[in-house]
């Protein structure tokens, strides 16, 4: 693949090094721009309540305290309950698994099937499954409460696993399908003259090829369902809520002193996994971001 | 049979998913839209009785306050981003060494939770311990920044916090469709003496239109289905001065047992998502089969 090429307006002869500073001042401050409320985060989380009451907002903590910390994780009270997030932690743990797990698979098959096999109607089936990863979930919200009451699975992270599963298909099929859709035919043609089925094709010559595609979707499906909140608060009961929604109650809790170090902590926290996963595998989570929204 | 079973296996395989798209998607749309018809209250009821949901709606103050404040919203997280974005990806694209660094650091927003990114904003734009008391501690005594708690203001705060969290994304689409340009016309222009300006302003910049659609809808989405974000920040608050028709919805269905609104303001909220997203998945469609 060509080195892309950039369009400079700056020449790149020695002379216009005040511009080229000039252009490093201004991102760098934009830097700072994206920085800060990080940084706001971790200071916060490690100074103690009386710091934060005298002291500055942007200044580094005096006196480091993991107090914070602690408290976020197996103390903070939300509500009457004080457990701080662990339990809602492992919850969200629980519940994103099986459904990243699941949702790639069926939209690895799908997209298999849709891309390769194509049949009379696989295109307006793939067509009705795009607009359903854009309506907005609002409108499925009752009926979705009322489904899940009549399978006895309201209020469990069973339930929720259901819920993200099945509203995860439209997007983990866009990207296998859009993926396997480059594979030439061809392929599977010849792999068919030498007797292969349709799994044995799927496993010994798609399945290879599908690292990339695997860790995009993998990543996207994590990061969705990981931060999200809308399900989470509406098919969720004592107990079962998964880490976003618990960091919302901890820091509404209406009891108390506002512990801003313990808020600030219980945020991070919870931000931490898709953090870190971005921060391992950037590249896979930007390729998602904005797979299907730049042509070609 | 067998030969059967292996002309079939993939329509096979392909029916529970469309069988639950078809239930779980277009069944329950089917479902609100005809529960937003009937007189449903805490239960719903399934006797269609024409538009009253939809009368009591457009009657409603809240959700006038929750369509107008959409609008805002929209509008200002939209261009914001976009010009914030288009202009990082202008600066980003001048052969920057350290472009990969800078890159990560835009765009990490993206990765979190916005109930995250509203416990941050919240804090940073506390009245009493916030920004306004770091730039009073700069000696500008007077200094007021409490957007947050501003009937007036706090949807702004909420701009602030989702542009924080969306432009860099909105860069990256940018700085794609800058280097998919054609670099044999710049050259060229670059050969006839065209100032820079001009070669962004007539060439670069129209030559990413399609970019900048793509970024228009997922903003416009994001716009739309904003809830999470509202509700970490502000709650929806003060009184319901930050009200989304995302947390409208979610009012009426969980907390006030008014089914009928929450469906009817539900439906209102996937016309404007449709109105948006329709015509550019049908172009999309239509170019891919072409």
């Amino acid at each position: 693949m060509a080195e892309p090429t950039s369009i400079s307006f700056l020449p790149s002869r020695a002379g216009d090094v005040a511009l080229r500073w000039l252009l490093f001042a201004v991102l760098a401050l934009f830097a700072l721009f994206y920085l800060m409320p990080l940084f706001v985060m971790i200071t916060t989380s490690l100074k103690s309540l009386d710091e934060i009451r005298t002291g500055s907002l942007i200044a580094l903590p005096e006196r480091v305290t993991f107090e914070a910390w602690s408290t976020a994780w197996s103390s903070a009270c939300s509500g009457i309950q004080c457990e701080g997030l662990r339990p809602y932690f492992w919850n969200s743990v629980a519940l994103t698994v099986p459904a990243v797990a699941l949702s790639t698979l069926l939209g690895a098959v799908n997209g298999y099937v849709i891309a390769q096999w194509r049949f009379r109607g696989a295109n307006l089936i793939f067509s009705l499954m795009l607009f359903g990863c854009f309506i907005p979930f609002q409108v499925v919200l009752l009926p979705m409460a009322r489904t899940l009451g009549f399978m006895g699975v309201a209020g469990t992270i069973p339930g929720l696993v259901l819920v993200h599963v099945i509203y995860g298909i439209g997007f983990t099929t866009l990207f296998f399908r859009n993926y396997y859709v480059t594979i030439p035919v061809e392929l599977v043609k010849a792999a068919k003259v030498d007797g292969a089925g349709f799994f044995r094709i799927f496993w010994s010559i798609f399945m290879p090829l599908s690292l990339p595609i695997l860790m995009v979707t993998v990543i996207w499906q994590f990061t969705q369902i990981w931060n999200d909140f809308l399900f989470g608060v509406s098919f969720s009961q004592a107990g079962t809520q998964p880490v976003t929604v618990a960091l919302n109650n901890i820091v509404n809790s209406t009891t108390g002193v506002k512990e801003y170090n313990v808020n600030m902590a219980a945020a991070i926290i919870a931000a931490f996994p898709t953090l870190f996963v971005y921060a391992v595998a950037g590249k896979y989570f930007i390729r998602g971001l904005t797979a299907g929204s730049v042509k070609g | 049979m067998a030969d059967w079973l292996e002309r079939n296996v993939p329509r096979i395989l392909l029916a529970p998913s469309f069988l639950i798209v078809l239930i779980f998607v277009y069944g329950f749309i089917a479902w609100t839209a005809w529960v937003s018809m009937t007189r449903s209250r805490l239960l719903p009821k399934y006797e269609i009785e024409g538009f009253i949901q939809y009368d009591r709606l457009f009657a409603a103050p809240r959700w006038d306050t929750a369509m107008n404040n959409l609008f805002i919203f929209g509008a200002l997280f939209i261009v914001v981003s976009m010009m914030l974005g288009l202009l990082l990806a202008i600066l980003l694209d001048q052969k920057i060494r350290i472009e990969g660094t800078l890159r990560t650091i835009y765009l990490y927003p993206m990765a979190l939770s916005m109930i995250v990114t509203g416990t941050a904003w919240k804090w940073i734009m506390n009245p009493g311990l916030g920004i306004e008391a770091v730039v009073r501690g700069w000696g500008f005594e007077s200094f007021v920044f409490d957007w947050v708690i501003d009937p007036d203001m706090a949807i702004y705060a909420i701009v602030v916090a989702a542009v924080w969290q969306a432009s860099g994304f909105v860069m990256a689409l940018f700085l794609a469709g800058l280097r998919s340009v054609d670099d044999e016309i710049i050259k060229a222009a670059r050969v006839d003496g065209i100032p820079t300006w001009r070669i962004y302003s007539a060439i670069v910049i129209p030559s990413m239109a399609p970019v900048f659609l793509s970024a228009f809808i997922v903003l416009a989405h994001l716009a739309i289905k904003s809830f999470d974000l509202v509700i970490a920040l502000t709650g929806g608050g003060p009184g319901y001065a930050t009200d989304l028709p995302a947390t409208y919805m979610y009012a009426m269905a969980f907390s006030r047992g008014d089914i009928g609104q929450a469906a009817s303001s539900a439906m209102i909220m996937m016309a404007v998502v449709f109105a948006i997203v329709v015509p550019y998945l049908y172009s999309e469609l239509r170019v891919k089969r072409g």
